[in-house]
């Protein structure tokens, strides 16, 4: 018997009898504002929430970003809000992309009770740009806002399972005595446009 | 402090958790500064918890969820492993530590590589891969700050969430002094994690392949799903073209939407965050590169058959049990001298070798924090009893104790030999002299006293008090 | 008129008498009959808590020949009634009169609330009292709702003593964190226990109190041991005696 023969044959023998699948159908937690808990548990992991009508106003808000107006390297995959200035093209291997100061990317949804946004991300040109960048700016439709994991989960499920990731704040870490630095070895800073 | 088990983890000597325990309360401070840190995780805990109105709905979900998958966890394998596999991925299965690590070195040596990044991975640590690729010409990088500082002072991690809670600022102040050539006497945590950040970014771009560990594997998409917060799983999945993610069997969850309630529960018990950073979900490799999936079992098939020990297995590593154990935050990780520390520790080390870890059911005072904490509803408190009477039956318990307990059950089968040697005791302890009393013999009185010893049991007061009305 | 089976746990029995006779005079206060079947020695706790299961089941059986006549049983121990009613399956399961006797053993405060309904304590207690939540009575019987979980607050010891006059709780820092004592894990982890001992009265001088009560002696007895020792500023007092002085000062 090869190994997993052997090992879905004893999970098969020794499995305790089964026991049913819960509901899951009650669980669950509602917002009056969703979108406004979202900029408010955003800004609790460190990242930063910026309401904008459209994305022509997105736009101008990107461009007078500290980040944006300190960067010199732009990946963007939203040109209609950042034109970028890095030809994602010309990059072949990823590690050439070290350096890089911002990534602007679209996000899918934004998750009220967590500030996490998801970025369908099996697309990227390089899967890298979301995270070897010094800061991250995350472009999200209004209507993208769910309260709750659940519900997150629930719009994605009409959708093929690919590669994808919840993003809530910048990157960070807690490891020497508890206290919280932001930018481990992500991105030191996350911004949210929430469009509409 | 005490000293940290050998980085190869030899599971073979037994440990002696209370002798441990009392050289790390020796240093009084450290002790109670370790006790802060780690309540202060506890707090917010606590408070993510507090803000959820579901809680405990959501924990009676996870349990039950757990306990669905582990009934069929043979055909959810089967499932997951199909659909991996379908999206391209590489599903590789080993059945104990020595399959996975020759698996893992497999890979690597077919391809040339000979430096990998790993973010962090509890099941490698159980398997002791860092020592096995070492020794075949591996670099390996562990690349969560925690991990990595532990790594560069050759110990294990003293606690699965914050491998690096034992340390102080300084001590890893002095450390990178020495191996990254930051500032002599620097030791704020930004400047460290500065100077870690651009030493781990070069590993990062000089990697061939990277390692993470799997949170969840859910068997209807054939996916895996990888949590960190600051980014190092995604750093080693993206910049090398080879990623291996490592899973024990038990990581398996059946449908995506189950994840839901995981991660709502995952990062709020650990750490006090609603969520981890980054949440990613890997189908597949990506278009120029390989994805391989290490499923492993590792006596985890052989705990699925027993019905008290199989509950341990739905264990989602997040810690929250050795935020909350009293004993843990006064003890430290190492005491334990297995790979995972506290009150989850001490069901799985016996598991893996009872005679070596028989101390560790015994590291507890049986409070049931474990079990109220656990965001799957472990019955921990209950499981560590459960392996007290399961060393009994295997003649591992002590002779000395195994000898004092047979005594006192004989004793108290009989109400006047009972009596009798109540009323020796009481004449007799404050007889003796203080010098005597306060022997070595007796471990409740070198810092406690006795309890008084009246003249009178209850029995001689009820009598009074019932002839009086 | 209610009788209750009265089930004084040994270390009480031999070293505490006067925590057991407050549990009489509370219960004949409110008009409860006490029976105390003698032949009774030890729940089996301190064997089963080992792991010594065969040393335990004797007395678990005997304790169900003493007690299965009786409509209640009661006792002021928290953990050893958690053993009858948690932790006897093992033993007694289906033997006859176990289901009654599994339902109907109470920890003292427990009876007081929920049997009794909660009467009017007529009472004063003018301290500052420090209330230790041993952990058997907080996470086994659930005498309280507990610091971990999320469900509705609740305390049933608590609801007593705040009938008393001018008894004033104090709050202290980690509400419920363990004292220390757990059994056999006094002796054989004295380091730690101790320490974890030597915390909770901190916890309890930091919030001013003069007098720790609670529900079960073994952890006041391990307290009281380093209060002594170390000459602190602090009394223990079982919960049973509590109520009975603040009665009698009524």
């Amino acid at each position: 018997m090869t190994a997993r023969e052997e090992m879905l044959a004893a999970m098969r023998r020794n499995a305790p009898r089964e026991t049913p699948r819960p509901d899951l159908a009650r669980l669950g937690v509602k917002f009056a504002d969703p979108a406004a808990k979202f900029a408010e548990s955003l800004q609790g992991v460190g990242g930063t929430c910026l309401r904008v009508p459209d994305l022509a106003v997105a736009g101008r808000a990107v461009a007078e970003l500290p980040v944006r107006q300190a960067a010199k390297k732009v990946v963007s995959l939203v040109p209609e809000v950042e034109p970028g200035n890095l030809d994602l093209a010309a990059v072949k291997a990823p590690r050439e992309l070290e350096g890089l100061d911002l990534t602007v990317l679209r996000g899918e949804l934004a998750v009220a009770e967590n500030g996490a946004v998801w970025v369908d991300a099996q697309l990227l040109p390089h899967r890298a740009i979301f995270v070897i960048a010094e800061h991250l700016v995350l472009v999200v439709d209004a209507a993208g806002v769910v309260n709750d994991l659940h519900e997150a989960y629930a719009r994605l499920a009409g959708r093929p399972a690919a590669y994808g990731l919840f993003i809530s704040g910048p990157s960070k870490t807690a490891d020497i005595e508890q206290a919280l630095v932001i930018g481990a070895q992500g991105a030191r800073s996350c911004t949210v446009l929430l469009v509409g | 402090m005490s000293a940290p088990p050998s980085a190869t983890g030899e599971l073979e000597r037994t440990v002696d958790h209370a002798a441990a325990a009392a050289r790390f309360v020796a240093d009084d401070a450290k002790a109670h500064w370790h006790d802060q840190a780690l309540w202060w995780v506890r707090k917010k805990r606590d408070a993510a918890s507090a803000a959820v109105p579901d809680w405990e709905a959501l924990r009676d979900a996870a349990a039950g969820l757990k306990a669905h998958t582990l009934s069929r966890l043979g055909d959810y394998l089967d499932e997951f492993a199909r659909n991996a596999e379908a999206r391209g991925a590489h599903v590789h299965f080993a059945r104990d530590a020595a399959e996975h690590n020759a698996i893992v070195h497999g890979i690597l040596q077919e391809r040339g590589i000979t430096r990998l990044v790993k973010s962090k991975s509890m099941l490698t640590e159980e398997c002791h891969l860092n020592p096995y690729l070492e020794a075949r010409g591996v670099t390996v990088t562990d690349t969560d700050l925690g991990e990595r500082i532990v790594q560069l002072r050759h110990e294990p991690p003293s606690h699965i969430v914050l491998p690096a809670i034992h340390l102080k600022k300084e001590e890893i102040g002095e450390l990178f002094h020495r191996e990254l050539g930051t500032a002599e006497g620097a030791s704020d945590p930004k400047v460290l994690t500065e100077a870690a950040r651009q030493h781990l970014r070069q590993r990062f771009l000089e990697a061939e392949a990277g390692l993470t560990g799997v949170n969840f594997a859910i068997a209807e998409t054939g996916g895996v799903v990888v949590c960190t917060n600051e980014g190092n799983a995604d750093m080693g999945s993206t910049l090398p073209r080879v990623h291996i993610a490592c899973m024990g069997v038990e990581k398996l969850v059946p449908r995506r939407e189950d994840l839901a309630v995981f991660l709502r529960l995952l990062a709020r018990s650990a750490t006090g965050q609603p969520v981890t950073t980054y949440t990613t979900h890997f189908h597949g490799p990506r278009p120029d590169g390989e994805l391989h999936i290490v499923v492993v079992d590792n006596g985890r098939s052989r705990q699925l058959a027993d019905p008290v020990f199989r509950r341990s297995l739905s264990c989602i590593r997040c810690g929250a049990c050795m935020n909350t154990c009293p004993v843990f935050r006064r003890s430290g990780g190492y005491s334990y001298g297995y790979i995972v520390p506290g009150p989850i520790g001490s069901i799985l080390g016996p598991a893996r070798d009872p005679a070596g870890h028989r101390t560790l059911p015994f590291a507890s005072s049986l409070c049931g924090s474990c079990s109220d904490v656990c965001p799957v509803r472990i019955d921990l408190h209950h499981e560590l009893w459960a392996w007290r009477k399961e060393l009994v039956k295997r003649g591992l318990l002590p002779w000395r104790k195994r000898a004092a307990m047979k005594l006192a059950g004989a004793v108290l089968r009989f109400a006047w030999l009972y009596r009798l040697a109540g009323w020796v005791a009481r004449r007799l302890v404050p007889a003796l002299p203080r010098r005597l009393a306060y022997g070595r013999w007796n471990a409740w009185g070198r810092q406690r006293e006795l309890p008084p010893m009246p003249r009178q049991t209850f029995r001689q007061l009820y009598r009074s008090h019932r002839d009086r009305s | 008129m209610l009788t209750v089976g009265l089930f004084i746990p040994c270390y009480i029995e031999q070293l505490y008498p006067e925590v057991g006779l407050a549990t009489v005079r509370v219960l004949e206060r409110h008009g409860v009959r006490v029976e105390y079947p003698e032949d009774q020695t030890c729940c089996g706790q301190p064997m089963s808590n080992t792991g010594c299961t065969e040393e335990a089941r004797p007395l678990a059986e005997k304790f169900l020949r003493l007690f299965r006549g009786y409509e209640h049983v009661v006792a002021p121990s928290g953990s050893c009634v958690s053993m009858v009613r948690n932790h006897y399956d093992g033993f007694l399961a289906g033997q006859p009169g176990f289901d009654h006797l599994k339902r109907s053993t109470w920890e003292l405060c427990e009876f007081l609330v929920d049997v009794l309904k909660l009467p009017r304590l007529e009472g004063a207690f003018p301290h500052k009292v420090g209330l230790h939540q041993s952990c058997h009575g907080l996470r086994e019987l659930r005498l309280g709702s507990g610091s971990e979980r999320r469900v509705a607050p609740f305390n049933k010891v608590q609801l007593l003593l705040s009938e008393l006059r001018g008894l004033q709780l104090v709050e202290l820092a980690r509400q419920d964190e363990c004292c220390g004592f757990g059994g056999t894990f006094a002796v054989q982890e004295e380091a730690v226990s101790c320490m974890m001992g030597r915390d909770r009265l901190a916890d309890h001088e930091r919030a001013g109190a003069e007098i720790v009560t609670g529900v079960d002696m073994s952890c006041l007895m391990h307290l009281d041991g380093l209060i002594r020792r170390e000459r602190r500023p602090l009394q223990v007092l079982h919960v049973a005696q509590l109520l009975d002085r603040a009665e009698a000062a009524a």
